[in-house]
């Protein structure tokens, strides 16, 4: 029995799966800290690592059907591999922490598509028997699959500045109704009418629906909403990898799958209650089209200040909050923001940084750039915590945002971000807010915040401020010395 | 002695309901400060689809088969490299202060810094 058991790759190949099953929640345990989360992904990425070369094992129990072409799907295989492990292997070490966002929307459609092309492979598969259940998981995996691979791909484009601006066409809410209907007709009829034996064409037609439906639920999607829509499309395709795992029977594919699901879904959640709005709003609702009519005058007038001075005056405070937002990565000022922040420590000034929970474009966007520049995670501070401390401020700094640190979200109910948590920086004694020009935000709503009696505002890059803001300081300490 | 898995029905419907669980159980404890890095993380971790893609490749039969199935691979293998390599660099970044590095950081957005601090 133990030569029977050595013999048989396919029990190798389950112990490997059980073993990269725990290496998986395991890692991604070790990831929930700070402290433990670089050890995570090196763990995760062993568990990862031993699946694969398993799966060659393979090789050993293919179909008889297949038998015949058994040394060109692996050198295909291998070269797959090859090729798609080196690519992104490049492209992840070389790409700009600012540009963050769209590559992992970019990996992750890949992961939809790869979880597509599984169903596909087994939609067309001749002489398959399909039993009613595991079709049906089948059609579901490749219809969620196809819309994140489809959706991810324009999230990529859309936040990599290769489209531009919201794109809706009139009653465009019917015609992705419509798509999505036709969809999911054509995938009832492969499944209970043709049992799984569709004409080819059929099928890709199912699939020509599905990924054109990813693209035109995406398209009116952007901007500040970009955190959801990416969390959203990594639940999909964990979703997509767990049933197709059922399909292949493999039960790491299901359990990876399914736990990045939920963990992916409760995410999105998070971050559709920090805009105080659901996903389903979030996700089909024209955000900032309406609301413009429909808040007061705001008295008062935006009154400018010169980077110098405001660069000084927060010399001499004690305690400083900074709000950083997109524009801080638009301008990819976290280097020069922490040699600033660096400098107003030696000279004594407490300084932490507020972190609004969709400040950015994906979840915790702003925590990463800090990150690269330097910032100990010990300085930053979510929402929660740092609300109290903002009226003990002196200065509180605005970079780039805007919606999250807008007063109306608390008091004016006819404000369409009424209810959404903000960063309360209007409680500092003096808010400095660094912005390009006199836009405003993304849900098109004007921020009273920028007329408010202690409030100036600093026109400009955030990078040039910032190193206009470095040279005032050293200017100031030189004469001092 | 048999040891095939069968994961029909029931059993499955198991698998994923405790699997639902532990990736709510394990995400919802994360300090907002990783969200990027978790995201970014369970994103390499349904990278294991590649190993799916393979078996559907090693058993492909047709030319069809075999295009879609190396696509397949390509996809899945961007996917757990791709995540792999962009984790780890986003982590690798999150440092304490280099003062406070012997007091053990609190995870949940430095409550005991504050404290030194005051």
């Amino acid at each position: 029995m133990s030569s029977d058991l050595q013999m048989n790759p396919q029990l190798v190949i389950d112990a490997s799966y059980l073993a990269a099953a725990f290496l998986f929640i395991y890692g991604l345990k070790r990831m929930s800290s700070p402290v433990t989360a670089r050890s995570g992904i090196v763990v995760a990425g062993f568990g990862m690592l031993v699946a694969v070369l398993a799966s060659f094992l393979y090789f050993f129990g293919v179909n008889e059907a297949a038998l015949p072409h058994l040394s060109t799907n692996v050198s295909l295989a291998a070269l797959a591999l090859g090729l798609g492990t080196t690519w992104a292997w490049w492209s992840g070490k070389r790409v700009a922490m600012t540009a963050m966002p769209q590559m992992v929307a970019l990996y992750n459609g890949m992961g939809g598509g790869a979880a597509a092309a599984i169903a596909a492979v087994e939609l067309l598969r001749p002489n398959a028997e399909h039993a009613p259940v595991p079709l049906v998981v089948t059609i579901v995996g490749a219809l969620i699959g196809a819309v994140s691979l489809s959706g991810s791909l324009i999230a990529w484009a859309k936040l990599d500045g290769r489209i531009h601006g919201t794109w809706r066409i009139t009653g465009q809410q019917a015609f992705n109704a419509l798509v999505f209907i036709a969809t999911l007709a054509i995938g009832a009829y492969v499944v209970f009418v043709a049992h799984g034996h569709a004409n080819p064409a059929v099928v890709a037609a199912f699939f020509a629906g599905a990924l054109l439906f990813g693209v035109l639920m995406t398209m009116p999607i952007g901007g500040a909403d970009m955190p959801v829509v990416i969390s959203l499309y990594n639940a999909f395709t964990g979703l997509a990898v767990g049933f197709e795992g059922y399909v292949l029977q493999n039960p790491a594919l299901m359990i990876a799958g399914m736990v990045v699901g939920s963990a992916g879904t409760l995410l999105t959640l998070l971050m559709a209650k920090a805009m105080n709005r659901s996903v389903s709003n979030v996700i089909f609702s024209n955000f900032g089209a309406a609301g413009a009519d429909q808040q007061g005058e705001i008295k008062g007038s935006q009154k400018p200040a010169e980077a110098g001075d405001a660069a000084i005056n927060m010399r001499y405070a004690s305690k400083v909050i900074i709000a950083p937002g997109y524009g801080l990565a638009v301008a990819q000022a976290q280097h020069k923001l922490y040699e600033f922040v660096k400098l107003l420590g030696d000279a004594g000034v407490e300084v932490k940084f507020a972190i609004h929970p969709v400040a950015g474009r994906m979840p915790g966007h702003m925590n990463v750039l800090l990150a690269e520049a330097g910032v100990p995670y010990d300085m930053i501070y979510d929402l929660e915590d740092i609300n109290g401390e903002f009226k003990e401020a002196d200065v509180a700094v605005v970079i780039g945002a805007n919606d999250t640190v807008n007063p109306a979200a608390r008091t004016n109910k006819a404000s369409p971000i009424y209810g959404m948590p903000i960063l309360n920086v209007d409680q500092a004694r003096q808010v400095y807010v660094i912005k390009r020009g006199q836009g405003k935000g993304y849900s098109g709503v004007e921020n009273e915040l920028f007329f408010a009696d202690n409030c100036n505002l600093v026109y400009g890059d955030a990078q040039k401020v910032m190193v206009a803001m470095i040279q005032a300081i050293k200017a100031l300490e030189g004469t001092g010395h | 002695m048999d040891l095939t898995t069968t994961l029909t029905g029931f059993v499955a419907l198991y698998i994923f309901m405790l699997a639902a669980f532990t990736g709510y159980e394990i995400i919802g404890r994360v300090p907002s400060i990783l969200h990027t890095p978790l995201m970014s993380g369970s994103n390499f971790v349904h990278g294991i689809v590649v190993v799916g893609a393979m078996y559907a490749l090693l058993n492909a039969t047709s030319t069809v088969e075999q295009v879609i199935g190396f696509v397949g691979v390509l996809l899945g293998a961007g996917n757990a490299a791709g995540g792999y390599v962009v984790t780890e660099r986003m982590l690798e970044m999150f440092k304490p202060s280099a003062k406070k590095s012997e007091n053990k950081p609190a995870a949940e957005g430095g409550a005991s810094s504050e404290a030194s601090r005051a």
